[in-house]
């Protein structure tokens, strides 16, 4: 079974189209990766896969699960990392992560594995406002994989991360990982590398869809011509 | 959808409220106490009443808005809500010149039944500040209908508690419409009926100018591209007629 | 369901106590009200219906204060979202929020009630406490429902601060009859006996309507 079918999603935004007749399937353990000018409809695709906004028009399975209607079995099951880090700045980073981790119905013994993964520990009971923006990007890299979910849905994952930071969050988010991926990237030639399947957007409709293999970095520059 | 038998619905609404004013002016007798000005009960308790039932009824639209997410229920719900409005201001100021000229107040706290419209109409007056707050088109029609549902259930509510607090401080001053003699009857059942043909018929020429006003605009997008028409200029607390509009035809 | 709305009142207790936006701010306003009282109507002790105006619009704006800060912290570092993404039942956020403004509530008139007994309040407060307890009970149970509702809906607008009060006043109007009706005689210096029943009962079925609209609306609120 695909980990990903969309037959003609649309979602409109009052009268604007926001997305419209996207079509795709995504076999599992593969990594799609989405290109488009700002304000193309990547974010809004993620947040469509991820369960937050609902489709207006046309047929979505994520895992296996029907949009809008079988949404509640697909959450548990997905992981979303977006524009925000989802986490409370007063708090620190153990008292965020144990809270989702309760909320996803994980044992707390995780948590502490998963601060080791990001190389958190021993900063992790200070507030994350005092934190630096490249840290609260790990913890939140930490809260997306703390369910280990089945699809990883990354929104520009790599920003704020050194290159230190990149190669260490890798086993967790990238290719090594095995989890199926979709990655809305800005950088032509990072994110074709570990790409399957290529998805360029241009006003919510579908400019390039194509295996990575048939796509050039300079294709993907076109898009944002 | 909308346009349907407008023209003879305004023809009978016309018709209604030329007869209901014959009838306010040349029929009904003049009342005791009060004399002339008693006759301004026949506009204001039936702008009052189809006010509290266009409240009422706009709650029920949102609550179809939310079960079947189509946005034609929020339109409905917005203009409902929104002439209601319109009608409830002209209930307080005919309510007011009413205690004015029998009690020498322009306004009376005990009569409960325009004490609990000023309250309710000080609710619904934040419906389109509301709107006009939320700038995504989908979020503002869902908050305002459940803002339309919880303001809907207020009303009896309201009315209830208002009225108790004072039930036994005076007895009603602007009474009520029991016990009225068979003319005055009349004369109020018609102008009931005819201050509820010229809400429905307001409600529906403003849906009708909106809807023709949403498939104007898709039209011109097909025809220009996205950018042709650009679908609002700033926020609006008007709702989106969603791009249904462009498939619905039968205007 | 439990589990959640524990994990949930933990979260909101630890950023509360981490920050102090909200109750030590609520019950300061009340304290301040009082004295403003005292100096806007130039009496030093008031009883009966004039002592339970001031009580319930005191604790009324304080509330409102509360209220529209209960959900300020989720929309602006993306608590929704959050929430949102994990496998519970929605509802349990509302069942958090109105307990957690019940919470506030609770402390503001451990607070306030102390302070207008000392200020302003001319007869003594011991024997009519028990009743007085009950009636702020049940008005608090509307006073969280209706915040919750409204600081809800006001957060994600523009105006957020100025809508929620907007919003809320008006729906809170039959609170304020209920509890400050039924206040009116356990402040007066001849007791004439209890609570009359019939505002207990508005207050209850009040809570009980709004209630339950709250909790079958709430997730429309939520979701996109």
């Amino acid at each position: 079974m695909p980990a990903l079918q969309l037959e003609g999603l649309a979602r409109h935004y009052g009268e604007r189209e926001a997305l419209s007749d996207v079509s795709l399937t995504l076999q599992e353990g593969q990594t799609l990766v989405v290109f488009g000018p700002n304000g193309a409809g990547k974010s809004t695709l993620l947040r469509v896969l991820s369960t937050l906004l609902r489709p207006h028009a046309g047929r979505v399975q994520v895992l296996g699960c029907s949009l809008p209607d079988e949404a509640w079995s697909a959450r548990g099951r997905l992981g979303l990392l977006g524009h925000e880090p989802l986490l409370y700045r007063e708090l620190t980073a153990r008292e965020n992560l144990r809270y989702h981790a309760s909320l996803h119905r994980v044992p707390q013994e995780r948590v502490e594995r998963v601060i080791e993964g990001v190389a958190m520990s021993g900063r992790e009971d200070e507030p994350l406002r005092t934190l630096s923006r490249g840290m609260v990007q790990r913890v939140a890299i930490a809260r997306a994989v703390l369910h280990e979910p089945e699809l990883l849905l990354l929104d520009e994952p790599h920003s704020n991360l050194d290159p230190a930071g990149i190669e260490l969050v890798s086993p967790l988010i990238g290719p090594a990982s095995g989890r199926t991926r979709v990655i809305c990237s800005h950088d032509p030639e990072a994110g074709l590398a570990g790409a399957d399947l290529v998805l360029g957007l241009r006003s919510g409709r579908t400019a390039l869809l194509l295996p990575a293999g048939e796509v050039t970095a300079g294709k993907i520059r076109e898009l944002y011509r | 959808m909308y346009g349907k038998g407008l023209r003879s619905l305004s023809i009978v609404t016309v018709a209604a409220m030329a007869l209901a004013l014959s009838l306010v002016f040349f029929y009904a007798p003049l009342e005791a106490e009060q004399g002339f000005l008693q006759k301004i009960f026949y506009i204001h308790v039936p702008l009052a009443i189809i006010a509290l039932c266009g409240f009422v009824v706009g709650a029920l639209f949102a609550i179809a808005h939310l079960r079947t997410r189509d946005s034609s229920w929020d339109m409905r719900s917005y203009v409902t809500i929104h002439m209601s409005l319109i009608f409830a201001v002209g209930a307080l100021i005919t309510g007011s010149i009413w205690a004015k000229g029998s009690w020498g107040h322009w306004w009376v706290w005990n009569e409960p039944t325009l004490v609990s419209f000023l309250i309710v109409f000080l609710l619904y007056a934040t419906y389109q500040p509301l709107r006009f707050a939320i700038e995504d088109p989908e979020r503002q029609s869902r908050y305002a209908s459940v803002f339309a549902i919880t303001a809907g259930a207020f009303v009896p509510m309201n009315f209830i508690a208002v009225r108790l607090s004072t039930a036994y401080l005076h007895p009603r001053v602007l009474g009520g419409t029991s016990n009225l003699p068979g003319s005055m009857r009349l004369t109020f059942m018609v102008s009931l009926a005819a201050v509820t043909l010229l809400f429905v018929t307001m409600c529906k020429y403003e849906l009708t100018a909106k809807h023709t006003r949403a498939q104007v605009r898709a039209l011109r997008r097909r025809l220009v591209g996205e950018d042709g028409s650009p679908a609002r200029r700033g926020r609006t607390a008007v709702p989106a007629m969603g791009t249904q509009a462009a498939g619905r035809s039968g205007l | 369901m439990r589990r959640t709305v524990g994990a949930l009142l933990r979260k909101e207790l630890l950023v509360e106590l981490r920050t102090f936006e909200s109750v030590p701010g609520m019950s300061l306003f009340a304290v301040t009200t009082f004295v403003v009282f005292h100096f806007a109507l130039n009496r030093s002790s008031v009883e009966g219906d004039l002592a339970a105006g001031i009580l319930w619009v005191t604790l009324l704006f304080a509330a409102i204060l509360g209220a529209n800060r209960l959900f300020v912290a989720d929309a602006d570092q993306g608590g929704f979202d959050g929430f949102l993404l994990a496998p519970v039942d929605r509802s349990a956020m509302m069942v958090a929020k109105v307990l957690t403004m019940l919470a506030y509530l609770v402390v503001l008139e451990l607070v306030a009630v102390p302070a207008f007994a000392i200020l302003l309040l001319g007869p003594p407060l011991g024997p009519a406490l028990p009743q007085l307890i009950a009636v702020l009970a049940l008005g608090d149970i509307g006073i969280a429902v209706i915040g919750t509702l409204v600081g809800a809906l006001a957060v994600q607008t523009r105006a957020r601060d100025l809508l929620g009060p907007l919003l809320a006043l008006p729906l809170l109007v039959p609170i304020v009859i209920g509890g400050a009706r039924a206040t009116a005689p356990l402040l007066a210096f001849s007791h004439a006996g209890g609570v009359p029943a019939r505002w207990l009962l508005t207050l209850g079925l009040y809570d009980l309507i709004f209630g339950l609209i709250a909790y079958a609306l709430f997730d429309f609120l939520l979701e996109d």
